[in-house]
């Protein structure tokens, strides 16, 4: 039987660990940066030791740009485009795929859209040409188009009713009424029928340029090689398409808490507040911040909430920096006569770090763990190569990782003291219920679903 | 819990080489190579050396699960997992997780049917500090009255978040009671509320006592360690642990099913109608296991992605199924499950559904499958498992795995040519076998009207 039941709410069988440090040079991931022959600037791990390359791409544009009444746009196109291109209908694409065990595939996030492939050294010529037919000559079929919008319909319908994508909904269109955060950015029944072909090519035209693409690459290949697979397929990319600019939006509902009464044994809370931006310079205090926080076992949300009170299997934090909002958000289940204790404790340990900041043996624990740990994020070289997209899309310089260690041991008590008013503000957090909770008044009627 | 998909499956190849993972996939001549001692007091060690990174996963599987209980204290062994991290005299409560954090480590556990595991991935010279740790948990574990009571707690949380909330988790507990007519994994993993509820300190230690032991545990360690470092560790750590006399697994046999079983369940939450049906079928340990690699093709060839028999049938040709395919789980000492799974099409009801699937999956009995499509899906199956290697904690859970359950090593690397072996008249004897019988279960998801 593979039913297996872990310890933490994590997602415990993500444990995979691949690292490509050489061994006495702690962390480090020697990574090159490849311009090919056309231009085109891919970041690269040379790897040889398994015959595998793992590519990892990215778009500016994702679901938030979505024109109104066609949310989920991003979406389906990111499960259409692997599903026929150029010569190949959707039957001979897939075939091709699964016989050459080549994994290709789109996905759509709020603000980027992603492009990941895995193959073997053997098979990279027609891995690279599948994927440059997919992005440039996608076929959107009829019958393809159909089956995975129904298949997406029928997604979004199973998982309407949970609790814990009621709660998301709620909070989202409370936090942002009138930004396109506060829209399902998966789309909804409605609108994903809503969407046409040509919505798609449009999609791809825009979204799929060159001036917007950041490439990683992992595995066994070397620059030259990497070099020619770079034109051959991404060199017939148009150079730019119709950018979107960023739209700053600033959370609403500020400090309310909404139920949604569900007939639910166990109530989902989801909290949230506005964060810091990507590149404030406080950011590795928040991140040493967030590690007392909220990081598992000994942190002090488990502590006082799980490990002492036994209120609730799994309770997270985490940071979210969006282009056009940074949020600080969070989520807690707990049984519905427990809710209003564990909702007033959130708030309570947040003031409490506002008020007094870590301890000192906080902040070291904190900083060796991230330091000790941070190689074993990199769990498998596709978490290696999205690593190195989001440092690229971040702008950050090339040599970034190196001063990994250097930037989180500089953070001083001070620094903490001061950001950790900044970061937790208790009475800002928003909450959303959904359940039965007993002995916790709302402050105002939670939004309406959309129509 | 690990559960097939009841939504869509885009066929991704990270879930199918991970499922060459879990079976101990290997394809070339080198691959996991492991190493392999036993201590004297009966304890096994297995060194997987993987010299990329300073990193190592330190692993002790027991040779103990679910189905181990005693039947009226069903979440035993779970829980008992939970309280591992309660304490010893030398490691008092939430110390286990906090040193392994400051140390810069990550570690779990997890319980299966059939075993029950711990682990920490940590650097490789931190590894006596987490040896030592895991070896004085393996006999001096005391538990205080309250933090039994608490957990207890938590544990009552993680049953209502993971079953409680979820009407198909609901569902699938539901199938399993019917599937098994007498075997263990008919009950829950997590236990029955109830039962959960009347679990003790007391039951726990006589578990603990009962099957906690170096003879009745695998040691496995992957990463930057060879078998030469790892041995002196291993004997100065575990060694010096006296064996003690562990109790014989009896597992019971199931009798004769003669008769179709169906389970419908309407919920609230649900916003989509599924279905699936299950059957026993052999396992490594259980039945014929003559038959396992032939299933593990016969799953790949009829349910195993958009090019399967299943899928081209009942989705693309007849479009009465939104998604379609099927699993098989064969990795166990119990009996091993086929499972076919569906979800209708837009105003398709499910019983059509039901008698499409009956019509195609007849035909393949009768006329049998392509032995082309037998050919294709074997030559795929050897190429995944190269991805295998892309991680240094994926091949030390697959081997762990495999041999708590008592399979080899030998076994375990002989994969490659177990799947090469695979010819099409096994895998029609196999499906013959096994899916020409009334005596399978059906379960079906639907919306509650009126609600």
């Amino acid at each position: 039987m593979q039913n297996l039941i872990g310890r933490a709410a994590a997602p415990f069988l993500l444990f995979a660990v691949l690292l490509l440090a050489r061994p006495g040079v702690a962390e480090a991931i020697e990574i090159q940066r490849v311009v090919s022959p056309g231009g085109i600037e891919a970041w690269l791990v040379e790897d040889h030791k398994n015959p595998i390359i793992t590519l990892s791409a990215n778009f500016e544009g994702g679901a938030a740009a979505d024109p109104d009444g066609k949310e989920g746009l991003a979406t389906l196109t990111s499960s259409v485009l692997d599903e026929g291109a150029g010569p190949y209908d959707s039957d001979a694409f897939r075939r091709k795929l699964e016989d050459l065990v080549i994994g290709l595939g789109f996905s759509a996030g709020r603000d980027s859209f992603g492009v990941s492939l895995q193959t073997l050294t053997e098979n990279a010529d027609t891995a690279f040409e599948l994927l440059r037919l997919a992005m440039t000559e996608p076929r959107f079929d009829t019958e393809p188009v159909e089956r995975i919008r129904s298949q997406i319909v029928a997604g979004l319908k199973h998982s309407e009713n949970r609790p814990q994508s009621i709660a998301s909904r709620v909070w989202w269109q409370a936090a942002f009424p009138d930004h396109p955060y506060g829209r399902p950015s998966g789309g909804t029944v409605e609108s994903t029928g809503a969407i046409t072909t040509a919505d798609m090519k449009a999609f791809a035209e825009r979204v799929l340029t060159r001036s917007s693409l950041k490439i990683s690459v992992v595995g066994d290949i070397t620059p030259e090689r990497l070099g020619d697979l770079l034109d051959k397929t991404f060199g017939a990319l148009p150079e730019s398409g119709v950018s979107t600019p960023p739209v700053p939006a600033k959370p609403a509902a500020v400090g309310e808490t909404f139920v949604v009464e569900n007939p639910v044994p166990q109530s989902v809370v989801i909290f949230g507040h506005r964060g810091i931006p990507r590149d404030d310079p406080d950011r590795f205090a928040a991140a040493i911040l967030m590690e007392i926080m909220a990081g598992g076992f000994g942190s002090r949300l488990t502590e006082e909430i799980r490990e002492k009170r036994g209120l609730t299997y799994g309770i997270y934090a985490y940071t979210l920096p969006l282009d056009d909002a940074q949020m600080v958000m969070g989520g807690v289940s707990t049984r519905n006569d427990k809710v209003a204790e564990t909702v007033g404790l959130v708030r309570e340990i947040w003031a409490d770090m506002a008020a007094h900041g870590p301890t000192e043996e906080e902040v070291r624990d904190a900083k060796t763990y991230i330091n000790g740990s941070f190689p074993m994020r990199l769990t498998s070289s596709m978490p290696i190569a999205g690593l190195l997209v989001s440092l690229q899309r971040n702008e950050r310089p090339i040599d970034y990782l190196d001063h990994r260690v250097e930037r989180i041991d500089s953070v001083t008590m001070a620094d903490l003291k001061r950001v950790a008013k900044r970061l937790f503000l208790a009475d800002e957090l928003t909450f959303v219920v959904v359940g039965q909770p007993k002995g916790l008044t709302p402050t105002a009627p939670a939004p309406e679903p959309r129509s | 819990m690990v559960r097939p998909m009841k939504i869509p499956r885009r066929t991704m190849l990270v879930v199918a080489a991970l499922c060459v993972v879990l079976i101990g996939g290997r394809s070339e001549a080198k691959l996991y190579e492991p190493q392999s001692i036993t201590l004297s007091n009966g304890m096994q060690v297995v060194a997987i050396t993987d010299q990329r990174a300073p990193v190592v996963t330190h692993m002790v599987w027991y040779r103990v699960g679910g189905a181990d209980e005693a039947p009226g204290e069903t979440g035993l062994a779970h829980f008992l997992e939970h309280l591992l991290f309660k304490g010893t005299e030398k490691v008092p409560s939430g110390q286990f997780s906090r040193t392994v954090s400051r140390n810069g480590g990550e570690g779990n556990a997890f319980t299966g049917y059939d075993y029950t595991a711990y682990f920490q991935t940590i650097a490789s010279d931190k590894l006596p500090l987490v040896m030592e740790m895991e070896a004085d948990r393996m006999v001096n574990l005391t538990l205080d009255p309250d933090e039994v009571a608490a957990e207890r707690q938590v544990v009552l949380e993680e049953r209502r978040s993971r079953i409680d909330n979820s009407p198909g988790a609901l569902l699938a507990e539901r199938t399993n009671a019917a599937l098994y007519l007498n075997y263990p994994y008919r009950r829950p993993l997590i236990g029955w509320a109830h039962e959960i509820e009347a679990l003790t300190r007391e039951n726990a230690l006589a578990f603990y006592r009962k099957w906690y032991a170096p003879n009745n545990a695998v040691l496995v360690m992957a990463g930057d360690i060879t078998m030469a470092e790892l041995k002196p560790l291993a004997e100065k750590y575990y060694g010096v642990i006296p064996a003690r006399a562990v109790p014989e697994r009896n597992r019971p046999l199931e009798p004769e099913q003669i008769s179709a079983r169906r389970v419908d369940f309407a919920h609230p939450q649900v916003g989509q109608v599924s279905w699936s049906r299950r059957y026993l079928a052999p396992s490594r340990f259980y039945g014929e296991t003559g038959m396992v690699m032939p299933l593990n093709v016969l799953e790949e060839v009829i349910g195993g992605g958009a090019t399967s028999r299943l899928y081209k049938s009942l989705v693309i040709e007849q479009k009465i199924a939104l998604s379609a395919g099927a699993s098989y789980s064969g990795d166990s000492i119990g009996p091993g499950t086929f499972t076919f799974y569906a979800v209708p099409a837009e105003g398709t009801t499910v019983e059509a559904l039901e008698a499409a699937f009956e019509a195609e999956l007849a035909a393949i009995l009768r006329d049998g499958v392509d032995a082309n499509e037998v050919a294709r899906a074997v030559k795929s199956m050897k190429a995944s498992a190269v991805y295998a290697r892309d991680s240094v904690t994926a091949p030390a859970h697959a081997v762990g795995q495999a041999l708590a359950i008592g399979r080899t090593i030998a076994d375990i690397e002989s994969w490659p040519d177990q799947v090469a072996a695979v010819t099409q008249e096994q895998v029609m004897q196999a499906a013959r076998t096994i899916l020409a019988t009334p005596a399978h279960v059906t379960s079906i998801l639907r919306p509650k009207p009126g609600s």
